[in-house]
């Protein structure tokens, strides 16, 4: 074997020295990537730190709509929206659906009155095993339509520690920066926290995309409405919601109808404050039939993460930027209330009573 | 009677290239995909999974070509700390690239989700749902993954060492086409 010349004492130290800045250079690739580099960078767990920050954190629970208890039913798809989508949930036919009713707050304390929002997330289970999960609010539009925009609205809705409420000033500062959260406050105004969730009607707010067996894309936004609307104000009860379900439920299902509304050319799929104008084309792809209710603690809905993400074949995500984010920030909020129930160090110990708010 | 062969065999040669960048790729995008709220965040997740599962394809393939086909030896005049760091890492580098992609599926499973590797295709679940071993599991993905990283630049330093120090003809033995001792 021929052994190779020897090196001198300097070029070893160099070539060490290269060695060195190789693998320094992939470490700093990977801070790069992963944006150890750039602290500014909006992350699902910044995200999530400032609603912990806005709420508290209340182990085991999700970080937002923590107040809310579990439904379980079927959806009857009537085959309206089968030619636009080959998702087999749109087939004529029954799948079955484990939902979720929540009150949009980080705290699950907090009174039922406490907003005029009510939410509904659902997960259908096709008989393939491909899922549609879908997290629905009961109003038309969201305030903002971006990521960025959102965290800016949580920081300015962060209580005052010397009063406990937000700052108005900051609040107020923040909605005149922001002109596209205009249609939410007009809606906002006249909103009253509904007496049931079953009176309500809850709309996907950002866009999706339905594909048809040729692969042809249609544009859609989905709402469930209400067969019993009903726009009685709850009463100033901190918990009336469970109770009304628990009743309703008890003297029979209670039903919602999917409409589906399908975008123009030009209408905007990416900006989830601006609604579509009223005359597009709406289809009635079936009916929500729920059947029981269950506490949230002991649900099935409990380990249900309802990431508007998890999508069967026929549906697809829109670029709506709110999406990825609410994917994100949701699986941020799984894995911590997760870890949470699991007890895994540095992770917050839950409570045994309630810190009512 | 066969001399030891200077090169690993051709099978072992391409599977390492392949792997490699497959690897870095996947730990970059396994970063890059957590720090994000973008649309990236959504299409690295799409790559994620399926270029995991044919990760651990390949790793069972690659594990096969290594038992029938023993490495070349390592340099006599190897310390044998270095010999005993060689080996070790070699077999990190295989159960870290046979568990992590197992443990990111057993977890997807745990918590409930699909498993999706592409619109249409789904893998079926292979553990019970339950929030607490999802956390487990999503945990232990990450510090595996971590752990993984860390293997994967001492492997590289001492690959580099071994071919602009010592010059010992291991480097070459997996990516050069010079053969030690000819």
């Amino acid at each position: 074997m021929n052994a190779p010349p020897p090196l001198s004492g300097r070029s070893v130290l160099l070539r060490f020295a290269l060695i060195a800045v190789v693998l320094l250079v992939i470490v700093l690739a990977f801070g790069y990537v992963g944006g150890w580099l750039a602290p500014h960078r909006l992350t699902a767990q910044r995200l999530v730190n400032q609603l912990q920050a806005n709420a508290g954190v209340f182990p085991g629970y999700r970080r937002n709509h923590a107040k809310g208890v579990c439904v379980a039913g079927y959806f009857d798809s009537n085959g309206n929206a089968q030619p636009y989508s080959v998702a087999q949930v749109f087939a004529p036919g029954r799948t079955p659906v484990v939902g979720r009713f929540a009150v949009p707050s980080g705290n699950p304390y907090a009174p039922d009155s406490s907003v005029p929002i009510r939410s509904m997330a659902l997960r259908f289970t096709q008989t393939n095993g491909q899922q549609w999960r879908t997290g629905m609010n009961s109003m038309p539009v969201f305030p903002v339509s971006t990521p960025q925009a959102f965290y800016e609205q949580l920081q300015a809705q962060q209580p005052d520690p010397a009063t406990g409420k937000p700052n108005p000033a900051k609040l107020g500062a923040f909605f005149a920066s922001h002109p596209e959260t205009s249609a939410f406050l007009a809606w906002v105004k006249t909103a009253k926290p509904s007496s049931s969730y079953v009176t309500e009607s809850y709309w996907s707010l950002n866009a999706f995309v339905l594909v048809d067996a040729n692969g042809a894309p249609h544009a859609v936004r989905w709402r469930m409405v209400s067969e019993t609307p009903n726009t009685t104000p709850g009463s100033t009860d901190p918990d009336y919601l469970d109770a009304d379900l628990t009743q309703r439920l008890a003297q029979g299902p209670q039903r919602w109808h999917l409409w589906v509304t399908f975008a123009n050319p030009g209408d905007p799929t990416n900006d989830a404050t601006k609604a579509w104008p009223s005359d597009r084309r709406d289809i009635d792809a079936g009916t929500l039939v729920l059947t029981s209710t269950t506490p949230q603690e002991n649900g099935e809905c409990r380990d249900i993460n309802y990431d508007p993400l998890v999508l069967p074949d026929g549906i697809q995500a829109s670029d709506d930027p709110l999406l990825p984010a609410r994917s994100a920030a949701y699986a941020t909020s799984y894995l911590r209330r997760t870890s949470e129930e699991a007890h895994l160090p540095g992770t917050a110990a839950a409570q045994a009573t309630p810190e009512a708010k | 009677m066969n001399t030891p062969s200077t090169q690993f065999v051709f099978a072992a040669r391409v599977l390492h290239g392949l792997m490699a960048v497959m690897i870095l790729a996947m730990l970059f995008i396994g970063v890059g995909m957590v720090a994000s709220v973008s649309e990236r965040h959504e299409w690295l997740i799409r790559i994620h999974k399926p270029l995991g599962i044919a990760i651990l394809l390949l790793a069972v393939v690659r594990l096969i070509v290594r038992l029938r086909n023993p490495p070349p030896p390592l340099p006599a005049d190897l310390p044998a700390l270095q010999k005993f760091a060689a080996h070790a890492s070699h077999w990190l580098l295989y159960v870290l690239m046979l568990t992590i992609p197992l443990v990111g599926w057993a977890m997807l499973s745990a918590g409930g989700y699909p498993v999706m590797l592409s619109e249409s295709l789904r893998l079926p679940p292979i553990f019970p749902v339950s929030p607490i071993a999802f956390a487990v599991l999503r945990h232990t993905h990450a510090w595996l993954a971590v752990l993984l990283v860390l293997t994967f630049l001492a492997h590289l330093g001492a690959a580099l060492y071994h071919g602009l120090i010592r010059r010992d003809g291991v480097l070459s033995s997996m990516i050069g086409g010079r053969t030690r001792g000819s």
